[in-house]
C-alpha cells in the first residue's frame, strides 16, 4: 500500500472510531485513553522526533493537572481558561526543566529531567492547595464556553476529542514543518546540524517546551476528566508509563503513541480484576517490546507495508535515539 | 546550650555516623551499577529489584533451610549473581549494538516483573530478619548508641569496596576490564574471551546488588518493593560520582550518605532560617531552599544536590566526558 | 463499519431501555444486589484489605443467603484501585453506569475513598468505606451517603494517646510521615496528649517513603521524651519499630503506634514489638463469637482477619439486612434503614451510623504481648481496655460536616 494511502486509511481509522467510542466503549475509559494518548503523542515528539528521553515527563501532567483543578475549583475559572491555566504553567515549567536538561544528552538529560521531576513531585506533596496525599477532589467540570453542560457525558467526550485532535494536529503539523525537519537531524547527527549552522539547543529546547505544553494541556483535561487530581499523575511511575506507551505503539511514528496509550490504559482498566499480574504483564510488554519488537506495533505494521512496497516512509525505523 | 544551629555538637556527631552508615549502602550499591555500566554500558534499573531478591533469599533460606546469615552472606550473592547472569546471557547482550536507552527500558521492564512476582509470592507488608546473634546489641558512645550490626555493615560495605576496586584498578584481570571498557574489538583480538568476561562482570555487579541486600535484611523490612524506593536514589548517586567510575561511585555514596545526615538533621534548614528569616524580603526568596533542605524532604536533596552537579560538571565529580 | 457501529448504536439504546424498565419493575432495582469491593489487590494495602477484604464481603454474601433467604440475588464484583484516585473513579463510575452496582465497599487509602465517595453521591449509590482512615470523609468532605465504618485517625490517635499517658508517658515527641494522614495524625495525638496533662516536646518530619529512620530516631532519643509517637503507617512504621531496638532506643522510651494493624506485629515479630500500646476496632481473639468467625476466615486465607477485613464483612452484612427490612434497594431508603437500625454483631456491639456516616463503635486498646506470653500462632495482644463509643470517635460537636445542624 502507498504510504499516502495508509496514512489516509489511518487518519480514517482516527476519526471513525473518535467520532463512535463512546458508543463503542464507556464514554470515561475513552476519555481517559484520549489523554493519555495526547500525553504520549507529546512524548513522542522529544523521544521519536528529537531523540531526547524524558524520563520526567509526569511533571507536566501532573502539574497541569493541579494547576485546572485549583484554578476552577477554588478561583471559580471556567473549564476552557483553567485548561489554558494548566497549559501555560506546563509550558512555562518546560522552559525551567528544559533550559537546564538540554545542556547534556542521552542518559544524562533522562537522568536531570527525573531528578527535575522528583522536586517537582516533592512541591505538589508539600502545597497546600493540592491536598497533598489525599488529592484535590470533587473539580466541577462546568460550563464550555459558559454554554454547553460538561457533566454530560457526551458532551464532554466530544471536548475532550476536541482537544485531543487540536494537540494531535499541532504535532502532526510541527513534524512534518521544516522545524520538525531539523529536529530530525539533530536526532540523526547532531555535530552536522550544528556544523550546518543550526542553532541546535534553541531547536531542542522548543520542542521541549512545546511537547511539555501538550503534555499540560493533556493533564489538565484529565483533571476535568475525573474531576481530581492526585499525586499519581507526578509521580516516576508515571514518567515510565509514557515511555512504555511511547515505546509499545512505535516511537517516532505519528500514531503510534496512540496505539501504546490504548494498549496500556486497556490493560490498566481491564487489569484491575487479576490484581498484581498487571504489574508482571506491564513488565513482560516492557522487555518483548525491548527484545523483539523495537519499532513498536504501529512500526512493525508500517514495515510490513514497506516490505510489499519500498518507497513507504511514514513509519518508523527503530531510530536510536541519544 | 553548646551546640550549632540548633543542635548539639553531640547531636551532630551521631546524626554523621548514621549518615556514614548509609553512605555505605549507597556506596556498594552504586558501585555494582558503576561496574556494569562501565562495562555494558548499561544502566541497570533492575538493580533495585536484585537488590530486594539478595534479602529475600536470605529470609527464605532461614525460614525453610536453616540458612544462617553468614552462609546466607555467601550463597545469596552466588545465587543472585548466577540469575543476572543468566539473563545477560539470554537478553541484555542483544542489545550492546544498540542505544543504551533500551538496555535501561529492558531492565526496567525487569524489575517490574521480579517485583510482581515477588509480591504475587510473598504479599506486600513484608518479612522480618533478626540480627544474627553475634552482632546483636551494641556500645555506648557517650553522645550516641552504635549498633553493633551498622558497625559491620559499614565494615564489610569498605572492605567489598576497597577490594573491588583494588582488583579493578591494581591487578591484571581489572587491565583487561578496563581494557574492556575502551576498546572490546581490540581486546578480543588479544585473545580475551570478552564475552564471558562481560557476562561475569554483570554477575557480580548483581551479586553486589545482592550482598547490600543480605546486609540490609536485619535492618530493613524485606518486602518486595524495598529495592524500588532505593533504586532511584542510587541512581543519582551514579550520576554525581559519574557514571562507570569506580572509585567516583564509592566516595560520592559515602559522601551522600553524609550530607543526607545533616540534612536530616534538620541544621541546613535551621541555619538559614536563623540567617534569614529576620531579613523581610530574603526570608521568603529562601523560602524555597530552605524547604528542600529541610528534613522531610532528605529524600529530594540528592536530586538536588544531582542537578547542581550536572550542570556545573557534566560528568559527574569523578568521571570523564566520552 | 458502518454496519458495526450502527449495531453498537442499537444494542446501546436496548441496553439502556432494558436498563429502564427493569428499574421501574422490581423492588431491587433490577432483581440483582451488586456489591462491588474496590479495594488495594496487589499494593502497599493488599494484605490488611485487598483479597481478604473480598473474602469477608464473599463470606457476608453466603452467611445473608443462608440465614435469611432473600428473595432477591446478590452479586459481587471485585477490582483492584492500586491506590489510584483516578483509577478508582472510573471504576467506580463504570461500575454504576454499566454494571448497575449499588454499593462500593471497602476503599482502602484517602485519596480513593474520596474519589470514589463523590462519584457515588453524583450517582447516588452508597459507599461502605472500611480501609481509608483520614477524618475528612466524615468531616469536609462527608457525605449523607456514605459510611465510614471501621476506624479512623482520631479514634486510633485518642485511644492510643490517652492510653499512654495515663499509663505514665508525660512527654512526647512525634515521628510525623511527611503528608496530609501523617500531620492529622501528630494533630489529633497531641492535643489529647496536651489535654490530659501530658507535654509534646518536638517532632520531626520524615519524607514518605523512607527506608532509614536512624537520624530522625536520634532526634528523638535526644529530646528525651519518654514516648515516640509514630504518626506514619506500614512500611514506614515497621522500619522505625525496628531500627528503634537496633539503636537501643526501647525499650529505654517508648514507641506509640498510632496506625498500626495485626499484620503489621506478624511482620515485625513479637520480640521487636512487645509491650507496645496500640488501639484496634477489632482483635480476632477477644471472645468466642470474634473467635468463631475469624476461624472460618482463616479456613479461606491462612491468615487473621484484620479489623479493615472484619469491618467489610459487618458493613455488608448491615446493609443487606437493611435492604430486607427496606423492602427495597432505593439508596435513600436503605440509607434511612441502616442508620436506624443498631448494628450488633461479632465486630460491634450497638454500633450506631451518625448523621456524618461515622458508625460509632467500642474500640479496643490493645498492648501487644511478649514472645513467651504468646502461646499460639497470631497470638499477639492483650486487650486492656474497651474504649465505650462515645468516646473512641469524634464527637459530633466537633465535626465540620456540613450534614451536623449546630
Amino acid at each position: 500500500m502507498p504510504p499516502l494511502k495508509m496514512n489516509a486509511v489511518a487518519w480514517g481509522l482516527l476519526a471513525v472510531f473518535g467520532i463512535a467510542a463512546p458508543f463503542l466503549v464507556y464514554p470515561v475509559f475513552a476519555m481517559k485513553i484520549l489523554c493519555f494518548a495526547l500525553f504520549a503523542c507529546a512524548f513522542n515528539l522529544l523521544l521519536g522526533y528529537s531523540g531526547l528521553l524524558s524520563f520526567g515527563h509526569a511533571a507536566f501532567l501532573g502539574t497541569a493537572g493541579y494547576v485546572t483543578g485549583h484554578t476552577v475549583k477554588a478561583l471559580g475559572f471556567p473549564p476552557e481558561v483553567g485548561i489554558l491555566a494548566g497549559t501555560a504553567t506546563a509550558a512555562a515549567l518546560g522552559y525551567v526543566v528544559g533550559s537546564l536538561a538540554i545542556r547534556r544528552s542521552g542518559i544524562y538529560f533522562a537522568m536531570i529531567t527525573l531528578a527535575l521531576a522528583q522536586m517537582v513531585y516533592f512541591m505538589c506533596l508539600q502545597m497546600p492547595f493540592t491536598g497533598g496525599e489525599d488529592g484535590l477532589q470533587g473539580v466541577p467540570r462546568g460550563k464550555l464556553f459558559g454554554v454547553i453542560d460538561l457533566m454530560q457525558p457526551l458532551s464532554m467526550y466530544y471536548f475532550v476529542f476536541a482537544i485531543f485532535l487540536t494537540g494531535f494536529l499541532i504535532i502532526y503539523r510541527t513534524i512534518h514543518s521544516p522545524f520538525g525537519q531539523v529536529l530530525k537531524a539533530i536526532r540523526e547527527n547532531e555535530p552536522r546540524a550544528i556544523s550546518l549552522g543550526y542553532d541546535v539547543e534553541k531547536y531542542k529546547l522548543t520542542a521541549f517546551v512545546l511537547s511539555a505544553a501538550l503534555s499540560g494541556l493533556a493533564g489538565a483535561t484529565k483533571t476535568l476528566v475525573f474531576q481530581l487530581a492526585s499525586l499519581t499523575d507526578v509521580h516516576w511511575h508515571t514518567s515510565g508509563e509514557v515511555v512504555l506507551m511511547t515505546l509499545l505503539g512505535g516511537m517516532g511514528t505519528v500514531f503510534g503513541p496512540v496505539v501504546g496509550a490504548i494498549v496500556v490504559v486497556g490493560i490498566q482498566n481491564y487489569g484491575a480484576n487479576i490484581g498484581e499480574w498487571v504489574i508482571v504483564i506491564t513488565g513482560t510488554i516492557f522487555v518483548l517490546c525491548v527484545l523483539a519488537f523495537r519499532r513498536g506495533i504501529v512500526g512493525e505494521i508500517a514495515a510490513l507495508f514497506k516490505e510489499v512496497s519500498p518507497a513507504a516512509t511514514e513509519g518508523g525505523e527503530p531510530d536510536q535515539p541519544g | 546550650m553548646t551546640g550549632i544551629f540548633g543542635i548539639s555538637i553531640q547531636g551532630l556527631l551521631g546524626q554523621l555516623l548514621v549518615g556514614l552508615l548509609n553512605g555505605s549502602f549507597y556506596a556498594i550499591l552504586s558501585l555494582g551499577l558503576a561496574i556494569i555500566f562501565g562495562l555494558l554500558n548499561i544502566i541497570n534499573f533492575a538493580h533495585g529489584a536484585q537488590y530486594m531478591m539478595g534479602a529475600f533469599l536470605a529470609w527464605i533460606g532461614m525460614r525453610y533451610f536453616g540458612v544462617t546469615y553468614w552462609w546466607a552472606l555467601l550463597l545469596s550473592p552466588l545465587l543472585v549473581g548466577a540469575f543476572g547472569m543468566l539473563l545477560e546471557r539470554s537478553m541484555l547482550k542483544r542489545l550492546y549494538k544498540l542505544d543504551h536507552l533500551y538496555g535501561l527500558l529492558l531492565t526496567f521492564g525487569l524489575a517490574l516483573i521480579i517485583e510482581g512476582l515477588f509480591r504475587y509470592r510473598f504479599g506486600i507488608s513484608g518479612e522480618s530478619y533478626p540480627v544474627t546473634e553475634l552482632l546483636e546489641g551494641g556500645k555506648n558512645l557517650g553522645f550516641m548508641f552504635l549498633p553493633k550490626y551498622r558497625v559491620w555493615v559499614v565494615v564489610a560495605s569498605l572492605v567489598i569496596c576497597f577490594v573491588t576496586w583494588y582488583v579493578i584498578e591494581r591487578t591484571k584481570l581489572g587491565s583487561y576490564l578496563r581494557a574492556g571498557t575502551e576498546n572490546p574489538q581490540l581486546l578480543q583480538a588479544f585473545g580475551v574471551n570478552v564475552p564471558l568476561m562481560i557476562t561475569l562482570t554483570y554477575g557480580y555487579g548483581v551479586a553486589l546488588a545482592a550482598f547490600a541486600g543480605v546486609l540490609a535484611a536485619p535492618i530493613f523490612n524485606v518486602n518486595p518493593v524495598m529495592g524500588s524506593n532505593l533504586i532511584i536514589a542510587v541512581f543519582a548517586v551514579v550520576v554525581v560520582g559519574g557514571m562507570g567510575s569506580i572509585m567516583g561511585s564509592i566516595v560520592t555514596g559515602l559522601g551522600l550518605g553524609l550530607i543526607e545526615g545533616i540534612v536530616k538533621s534538620g541544621m541546613i534548614a535551621n541555619l538559614l532560617s536563623s540567617t534569614f528569616d529576620s531579613v523581610p524580603v530574603a526570608g521568603s526568596i529562601v523560602y524555597p531552599i530552605k524547604l528542600l533542605f529541610s528534613p522531610e524532604a532528605s529524600a529530594v536533596t540528592i536530586f538536588v544536590i544531582m542537578a547542581i552537579v550536572l550542570l556545573v560538571r557534566p560528568a559527574g565529580l569523578f568521571g570523564r566526558e566520552r | 463499519m458502518k454496519r458495526k457501529l450502527l449495531s453498537a448504536l442499537i444494542c446501546a439504546a436496548l441496553m439502556l431501555q432494558v436498563g429502564a424498565t427493569a428499574g421501574a419493575a422490581t423492588k431491587a432495582s433490577d432483581g440483582v444486589v451488586k456489591i462491588g469491593v474496590l479495594t488495594d489487590m496487589s499494593g502497599t494495602y493488599s494484605d490488611l484489605a485487598g483479597p481478604g477484604a473480598l473474602i469477608a464481603v464473599q463470606m457476608a454474601v453466603a452467611d445473608f443467603i443462608a440465614k435469611e433467604k432473600p428473595d432477591f440475588k446478590i452479586e459481587v464484583i471485585s477490582a483492584d484501585h492500586q491506590n489510584k484516585g483516578d483509577i478508582a473513579a472510573i471504576k467506580a463510575r463504570e461500575w454504576i453506569d454499566r454494571e448497575q452496582v449499588d454499593v462500593i465497599v471497602d476503599l482502602v487509602t484517602t485519596s480513593t475513598a474520596l474519589a470514589v465517595m463523590k462519584v457515588a453521591k453524583e450517582k447516588n449509590r452508597i459507599t461502605l468505606v472500611s480501609g481509608a482512615a483520614s477524618t475528612p470523609i466524615t468531616n469536609e468532605q462527608c457525605t449523607d451517603i456514605n459510611v465510614h465504618w471501621t476506624y479512623d485517625t482520631y479514634a486510633l490517635a485518642v485511644g492510643t494517646g490517652k492510653a499512654v499517658v495515663k499509663q505514665g508517658g508525660k512527654t512526647w515527641f512525634f515521628l510525623t510521615a511527611d503528608y496530609a494522614f501523617g500531620k492529622s495524625l501528630e494533630k489529633n495525638t497531641s492535643e489529647v496528649v496536651v489535654k490530659e496533662g501530658g507535654k509534646v516536646l518536638g517532632h520531626v518530619l520524615h519524607p514518605f517513603p523512607a527506608q532509614d529512620f536512624s537520624s530522625f530516631l536520634l532526634q528523638a532519643q535526644a529530646s528525651g521524651a519518654q514516648v515516640i509517637g509514630l504518626a506514619n503507617a506500614g512500611n514506614d512504621t515497621i522500619n522505625a519499630i525496628k531500627q528503634a531496638s537496633e539503636f537501643g532506643i526501647t525499650p529505654k522510651q517508648s514507641l506509640a503506634g498510632l496506625l498500626m494493624f495485626i499484620t503489621d506485629v506478624h511482620s515485625l515479630g513479637l520480640k521487636t514489638t512487645q509491650g507496645m500500646y496500640l488501639t484496634t476496632g477489632f482483635y480476632w481473639d477477644r471472645n468466642d463469637e470474634t473467635r468463631a468467625w475469624s476461624k472460618r476466615f482463616f479456613e479461606k486465607k491462612s491468615r487473621q482477619p484484620t479489623m479493615v477485613q472484619a469491618g467489610d464483612y459487618s458493613a455488608v452484612t448491615h446493609y443487606l439486612e437493611a435492604i430486607k427490612a427496606a423492602g427495597t434497594d432505593d439508596t435513600q431508603a436503605v440509607m434511612a434503614k441502616m442508620k436506624a437500625t443498631p448494628i450488633n454483631d461479632f465486630f460491634a456491639k450497638n454500633g450506631k451510623i451518625r448523621v456524618d456516616g461515622r458508625m460509632v463503635h467500642d474500640m479496643y486498646l490493645a498492648q501487644v504481648k511478649k514472645p513467651e506470653e504468646s502461646k499460639y500462632a497470631w497470638d499477639y495482644y492483650n486487650i486492656r481496655q474497651v474504649i465505650p463509643a462515645d468516646q473512641a470517635f469524634m464527637p459530633l460537636s466537633e465535626s465540620v460536616c456540613p450534614l451536623v445542624k449546630k
